[in-house]
């Protein structure tokens, strides 16, 4: 046996026995970059998923739906940090993740771009998007990788009151006026399918999913966690009197699932490949904060450089 | 104009000072300079918004004719929003929205710590809510505008000219017309020559470690505690008040 293949060895059998692997143990090369891949992409998510719910915070109808908006997108900003460092334990810089970010080399959750039309998109983003983010990072909570499993542990504490707020958005506008509850079931419409995408591709089209399934990267397959989210997501819009946008939708008491109609995967895959209705405005907002913020950064360093060297002096 | 009226007026005042602010601020959301400065202004919009909310409920309470926070925010129209110049300026770059906000700080915590001693109870308590904020949001200020007065070249630059185009507005926070006066009278509002005293220092000492220029005090801008803003008020409000305008009556 090489030494190689020793290590592996020794690898496999610590993820098999639960074991969290920390920055300083040995991975495979293939098991650093899958995470790096991931956990960099995430979050990228979380800061550019700032942009569509920032577009109405000024324009939040009470002062209350405000403050818990900026409150919720102030938590994604954190998470966005917790994710760089973690990230950061795998040995990329944040400036190289940031800078692969803003030069469409790494990715973001395609999600984000589509647009908030009307305030109920507010709502159903929380109900929805973060819904839908939160079967994730609850299964990463156990994910293998320690830094990681506990930046996941923190998020998903926020998480529940981010789905909280948006589905109590939706309700007040289910009950409200005839003109908020169409806005409620406008926004259902357009986002119900795009959040099934969130899942990723099916179980059989998915390239990463057996190695990362093996390391114990992700612990539950994409198709598991879209059905549970499905299940769950289809009583909640019925206790509100929303209609969910899939005519294939029904109950089977022999599976105790729903079963739904299909994805469009077309649109899926060319969101992915830059044409959703946002990509463009996403990424010149980001490289505009990030140019325009050079000079403040720059000050910043120069600043801390000088002060040290005061203090030597 | 009775103590009631003045008081509902000076609760206006710092209500309307601190969500208009607030609204500045959130329009960075998601397009600062480094993620820890979205998070850092982001949470002083918190701190505002909190802050007006308790002074606008406060208001409605003072009264009487049972107006709520959101009534308030959401239903005056331009010339009854009493805040100053200073904070409905547009953002400009970084730092002239931190010179705003660095500017407003050092007027904002000797209010705030003076406020806590008012012969009015509720008044005293929702600044001694604010006294901690304001202290944070005072150091972030101040240390941000050292780094911009003795960092680069260009920070320097942007500094000085966020300074000097800010300081006409800053003479409107100390007027003290005759409502504040008589509310000096009865120990509900500090006088404004004491704070700004403390401004004066806050100033002097933060713009000389910041290797910046006190502005010279010439023309002061006024107004906007009477009512009457500048043409960029008219459009933060279409934008705050857009749905409550447009869904008369609907709960959100
Ligand atoms: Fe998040
Ligand atoms: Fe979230």
């Amino acid at each position: 046996m090489t030494d190689l293949t020793i290590l592996e060895e020794r690898f496999q059998a610590k993820i098999d026995a639960e074991l969290k692997i920390e920055p300083k143990d040995w991975m495979p090369e293939k098991y650093r970059k899958n995470l790096i891949r991931q956990i960099s992409q995430h979050a990228h998510s979380e800061v550019v998923g700032m942009l569509p719910e920032g577009n109405w915070i000024t324009r939040a109808p009470s002062l209350r739906r405000k403050a818990i908006l900026l409150a919720k997108v102030q938590d994604e900003a954190g998470h966005g940090l917790y994710l760089y460092s973690a990230a950061e334990t795998l040995g990329t810089s944040r400036e190289q993740t940031i800078d692969d970010l803003l030069s469409g080399k790494a990715k973001y959750s395609s999600i984000f771009n589509y647009p908030t039309l009307t305030w109920a998109d507010i709502g159903a983003v929380g109900w929805l998007v973060d819904g839908a983010a939160i079967m994730n990072q609850v299964m990463l909570c156990r994910t293998s990788y320690g830094p990681y499993a506990r930046a996941m542990v923190r998020i998903c504490k926020e998480e529940s009151f981010h789905q909280r707020q948006g589905y109590e958005i939706m309700a007040v506008l289910a009950n409200g006026t005839p003109e908020q509850k169409e806005m409620a079931q406008d926004a259902l419409n357009r986002w119900w399918w795009p959040s099934l995408m969130m899942f990723g591709p099916t179980d059989a089209n998915s390239p990463h999913s057996a190695e990362s399934m093996k390391w114990k990267i992700k612990r539950q397959s994409n198709d598991e966690l879209r059905q549970i989210f499905i299940d769950r997501t289809v009583q909640q819009a019925e206790v509100i009197g929303l209609s969910v946008p899939d005519p294939a939708l029904k109950w089977n008491e022999a599976t105790q699932h729903y079963d739904w109609g299909t994805i469009d995967w077309s649109e899926f895959n060319n969101v992915v490949a830059g044409n959703g209705p946002c990509n463009k405005e996403r990424m010149v907002a980001r490289n505009k904060a990030h140019d325009e913020g050079a000079w403040v950064r720059e000050a910043a360093l120069a600043y801390a450089a000088k002060k040290l060297k005061r203090k030597a002096a | 104009m009775s103590q009631q009226e003045a008081l509902f007026t000076y609760c206006l005042r710092q209500a309307d000072d601190l969500l208009i602010l607030s609204h500045r601020l959130s329009e960075w959301c998601g397009h600062g300079p480094v993620l820890e400065e979205d998070i850092a202004l982001t949470n002083r919009a918190l701190d505002h918004i909190g802050e007006a909310r308790n002074l606008l409920t406060y208001a409605g309470q003072v009264e009487g004719k049972g107006r709520t926070e959101d009534d308030l925010a959401f239903l005056r129209a331009e010339r009854q929003f009493v805040n100053t110049k200073l904070v409905e300026q547009p953002n400009g770059d970084y730092a002239f929205t931190i010179a705003r906000s660095f500017l407003f700080d050092a007027y904002h915590l000797p209010l705030a710590e003076a406020l806590t001693k008012s012969s009015d109870a509720q008044l005293a308590a929702i600044a001694g809510k604010a006294v901690k904020e304001a202290q944070y949001h005072l150091r972030h200020s101040s240390d941000w505008l050292k780094r911009f007065g003795d960092g680069t070249e260009e920070s320097h630059r942007r500094a000085q000219a966020a300074l000097d185009g800010l300081w006409t507005f800053t003479g409107e926070l100390f007027v003290q017309d005759d409502l504040h006066q008589g509310l000096v009278k009865a120990g509900v509002a500090p006088d404004l020559i004491a704070i700004k005293a403390s401004f004066d220092e806050t100033v002097d000492n933060v713009l000389a470690e910041a290797t910046l220029k006190r502005p010279v005090d010439g023309f002061m801008a006024s107004g906007g505690r009477q009512g009457k803003h500048g043409e960029n008020m008219g459009f933060i409000l279409a934008e705050i008040q857009y749905l409550q305008r447009a869904y008369p009556g609907a709960k959100w």
